[in-house]
C-alpha cells in the first residue's frame, strides 16, 4: 500500500525540538527510492577526515617551514604523511575488491570525482611523503622545500574534493548541499590541522594554529548554517538522530577546542593539547555527522520525493509563467 | 572535455561515447496497463543472466516478495493495491474501433493482440478491478534499469567499468569493477547495487550478450502480455505516445509516460514506462536528475573553498606576526 506522511517507525532523538508536520507524500511501501551507499562510516567518513587533516596540515606545515617554526613544520609533515596513508588505507579497505585498487588509476575521468581524487592523491601522497622524509632526516633540504611547497599547493584540493565526491550523488542531504559542503569540509579540515598543530607543537610556535582554529570555528558555524538553510526540509537529517547528535558534538568540541586554545594555549601546554584534541575530535564528528545525515536522507523516501516534487512544481510554475508572459506579449 | 554533454537532450549517446556507426539506440517501453504480474520477466532475467538467489522472504507487500531492484534483481515487478478513485478508473470504456473489445479492467488492450473468448467472459462476469463493482485497483509494473541518456552511475565510475555500449545502453564490466560502490548512491533510481558476497556492482545489462546476437532481451521475450516491449527507442517512443492517446481517448486520464522525455533531468530514459499513477507510488523518483549536471558548479565551489582554506592559513600566519610587531615584542 502506498504511504502518506509519517516516518517509517524510525526513532527520533530524544528531547528534540518540536517538528513541523511532515509533508504529505506517497511512496512504494515506504521503501527508499534511491540506494544508500554501502560504504562503512568508519572507512569513508574516516577517509574524509584524514584527507582533510593531511591536506590542510600540509598548508600549515608549509607556513611553519617558511616562518622558521621548525618543530611545527616537521611534526605537521609527518602528521600529513601518516594521515594520507591511513586515509588511502581506509579507502582501500572499503573497496569490494581491495586487490583491484590500482584500477582507480586505469583511466582519468573528469566526470568522476573519485577518479579525479585518486589522481590527486597519487600526486599529493608522494609529495607529502618526500616532505616528511626530508624533514625527519634533514637530508636534501632543497628537495624537501620543493616537496613541501607541492604538498601545500595540492593540500587544499585534497581537503575539499571529498565534498564534491559526496555531493555528486543522488543522496539528498549531500547533493542538495553541493554548494555549501566544500566550505564545510574546508572548515573542518582547517580545524583538524590546527588541532594537530596544537597537540604536537611547542606553545611558542602555536600562534598561527590558534588563529586558524578560531577562523575554522567561525567558518564551520557559517557553513553549517548555510547548509541547513539551503536544504529546507532535508536539513532535518542534519539535526535529528545520530547525525544531529554527532554534529552538535562537533560544534561543541570545535568551539570549546578553539576557545581553550585561544585563551590558554599560548601559555599552558596541557591546555593547548586539550584544545587540539577537542578540535581533532570535533572535525571527525563533523565528517561522521555529515555521513550519517546522508545515509538518513537516502533511507527515507520522503527526502527524495518531496524535494523533487517541489522542484518540479517550481519549474512547471516558471514555465507556465513564461508561457503566459509570451502570450501576453 | 570534448564538448560532451553532462545533461540535457542528447540525440546520440553511443556516438557521444565514441562508437562510430553505432546501430540505433534500443530500449524498453514498459506498458504497465497490460501487466498481469506474472513475474515471467523476473524469472527469465534470473535464468538467462545466471543471477544468484537473493533470499526467499514474505514481505507482506501484496504479491511483491522481490522488494526492489538490486545486485541480484534486475527486473522487479511492483504490486500496488489502491482504493479505486472514480475519475481515474472509469467503467470499461468502449474500445477504439479496430481493436478487440475491452480487456480485463478498465484499460483497452493494445492493437494486435488476440483476445480469447475466455477473458471476454471473465471481464463480463467478474467485476473488473477498478470498474463499477470494485473498490480496489491493482497496479502492476515491471521495473528495470533505465539505461539513462545521462547515466550518473557511468559518469562517476572511477575505473571505467561502467560503459556505454554501441546500442546506447549502460553496462558494468565485471572484470574491471573494483567495488568502490560509488555508482550505488549516484543512481537517481536506486538501481545498481554491490553484491555483498562478491563486492562488485551489478545491474541489468539490457541483455548485451543477446543484443549482440540479434536477439531481444530475455524479459521482453518472456513477457506474455507485451507489457515489456523492446526495440529502437525512437519507435518505442512513437508507439508509447499513440498508446497514451488511445488510453486518454478511452477515458483513462491517469495514463502518463514516465522517462520518455529527452528534456528531462537525465536526458530521457532508455527504458521508459506508461504508468497509471504518480511515479513515487511505484517507487520511482518524481523528478530524477543526473547529479553530474552540477559538477562544474561543485568544482567551482570546491576550488573557492580550497582557496579560502589556503587564505585562512595565510591570515593565521600573518595576523600573529602583525600583532606581535604592533606590540613591539618578540
Ligand atoms: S537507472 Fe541508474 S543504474 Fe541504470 S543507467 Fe541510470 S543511473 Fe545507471
Ligand atoms: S562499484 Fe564498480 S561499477 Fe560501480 S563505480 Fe565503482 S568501479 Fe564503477
Amino acid at each position: 500500500m502506498t504511504r502518506t506522511g509519517g516516518k517509517g517507525g524510525k526513532g527520533r532523538g530524544k528531547g528534540e525540538e518540536l517538528m513541523v508536520p511532515r509533508a504529505e507524500f506517497r511512496s512504494y511501501y515506504g521503501r527508499p527510492v534511491i540506494k544508500a551507499p554501502a560504504w562503512a562510516a568508519r572507512d569513508i567518513a574516516g577517509y574524509f577526515f584524514l584527507g582533510g587533516l593531511a591536506g590542510a596540515g600540509s598548508v600549515l606545515a608549509a607556513g611553519a617551514h617558511l616562518t622558521g617554526r621548525t618543530t611545527t613544520a616537521r611534526a605537521m609533515k609527518v602528521s600529513s604523511l601518516a594521515a594520507i596513508s591511513l586515509s588511502t588505507a581506509a579507502l582501500i579497505n572499503d573497496l569490494g575488491r581491495p586487490g583491484r585498487f590500482p584500477y582507480m588509476l586505469r583511466v582519468l575521468k573528469p566526470t568522476s570525482p573519485m577518479s579525479v581524487g585518486s589522481w590527486l592523491l597519487s600526486a599529493y601522497g608522494p609529495a607529502a611523503g618526500a616532505a616528511a622524509l626530508c624533514a625527519v632526516t634533514g637530508r636534501v633540504p632543497r628537495a624537501g622545500a620543493a616537496a613541501t611547497a607541492a604538498a601545500a599547493l595540492l593540500g587544499p584540493a585534497v581537503a575539499t574534493y571529498t565534498a564534491v565526491l559526496a555531493a555528486d550523488t543522488a543522496v539528498p542531504a549531500w547533493h542538495g548541499a553541493h554548494r555549501e559542503l566544500p566550505y564545510l569540509f574546508a572548515a573542518s579540515a582547517t580545524a583538524a590541522a590546527a588541532g594537530m598543530a596544537l597537540v604536537v607543537a611547542p606553545a611558542r610556535e602555536s600562534g598561527p594554529a590558534r588563529c586558524a582554529a578560531a577562523l575554522a570555528t567561525l567558518a564551520d558555524l557559517g557553513a553549517t548554517k548555510a547548509t541547513e538553510r539551503r536544504l529546507g526540509m532535508v536539513a532535518e537529517t542534519y539535526r535529528e538522530g545520530k547525525a544531529g547528535r554527532l554534529l552538535r558534538c562537533a560544534r561543541g568540541l570545535i568551539g570549546a577546542g578553539a576557545a581553550t586554545a585561544a585563551l590558554a594555549g599560548g601559555k599552558s601546554r596541557p591546555a593547548a593539547v586539550a584544545g587540539g584534541l577537542a578540535l581533532l575530535a570535533g572535525s571527525a564528528c563533523t565528517r561522521l555527522g555529515v555521513f550519517a545525515a546522508g545515509i538518513a536522507s537516502a533511507e527515507d523516501p520522503v527526502y527524495t520525493v518531496v524535494p523533487q516534487r517541489e522542484a518540479k512544481a517550481r519549474r512547471e510554475a516558471a514555465e507556465a509563467g513564461e508561457a503566459k508572459g509570451a502570450a501576453g506579449a | 572535455m570534448t564538448g560532451r554533454l553532462l545533461s540535457g537532450p542528447e540525440p546520440d549517446p553511443a556516438g557521444d561515447a565514441g562508437h562510430l556507426d553505432a546501430p540505433p539506440r534500443v530500449g524498453f517501453f514498459t506498458d504497465t496497463t497490460v501487466c498481469i504480474g506474472c513475474k515471467a520477466c523476473e524469472v527469465a532475467c534470473k535464468e538467462w543472466n545466471a543471477i544468484p538467489e537473493d533470499g526467499l522472504s514474505l514481505t507482506g507487500m501484496s504479491y511483491d516478495n522481490t522488494e526492489g531492484l538490486g545486485a541480484s534483481t534486475w527486473r522487479h515487478v511492483a504490486f500496488i493495491e489502491q482504493p479505486s478513485t472514480a475519475p481515474s478508473a472509469p467503467p470499461a470504456p468502449s474500445a477504439p474501433s479496430g481493436s478487440p473489445g475491452p480487456g480485463p479492467g478498465s484499460v483497452p488492450v493494445p492493437d494486435g493482440r488476440t483476445e480469447l473468448p475466455l477473458t471476454d467472459q471473465r471481464a463480463a462476469t467478474a467485476p473488473a478491478a477498478g470498474g463499477e463493482g470494485g473498490d480496489l485497483r491493482w497496479l502492476m509494473s515491471s521495473d528495470v534499469c533505465k539505461h539513462c541518456t545521462h547515466a550518473a552511475c557511468l559518469d562517476v565510475c572511477p575505473t571505467g567499468s561502467l560503459f556505454r555500449t554501441e546500442f546506447g545502453t549502460v553496462v558494468v564490466q565485471e572484470d574491471i569493477c573494483n567495488g568502490c560502490g560509488y555508482c550505488v548512491p549516484a543512481c537517481p533510481y536506486g538501481v545498481i547495487e554491490q553484491r555483498s558476497s562478491d563486492g562488485r556492482a551489478f545491474k541489468c545489462t539490457l541483455c548485451y550478450d543477446r543484443l549482440g546476437a540479434g536477439q531481444e532481451p530475455a524479459c521482453a521475450k518472456a513477457c506474455p502480455t507485451e507489457s515489456i516491449q523492446f526495440g529502437p527507442l525512437d519507435e518505442l517512443r512513437e508507439r508509447a505516445a499513440l498508446r497514451v492517446d488511445q488510453l486518454h481517448a478511452a477515458g483513462v486520464e491517469d495514463a502518463r509516460l514516465y522517462g520518455d522525455d529527452p528534456a528531462d533531468g537525465v536526458g530521457g530514459d532508455g527504458a521508459f514506462f506508461l504508468l497509471l499513477d504518480e511515479p513515487e507510488v511505484y517507487g520511482l523518483p518524481p523528478d530524477p536528475q543526473v547529479t553530474t549536471r552540477d559538477l562544474p558548479a561543485m568544482w567551482r565551489h570546491a576550488g573557492a573553498a580550497a582557496l579560502s582554506l589556503a587564505g585562512a592559513f595565510a591570515a593565521s600566519y600573518a595576523l600573529p606576526a602583525l600583532t606581535r610587531r604592533g606590540r613591539g615584542r618578540r
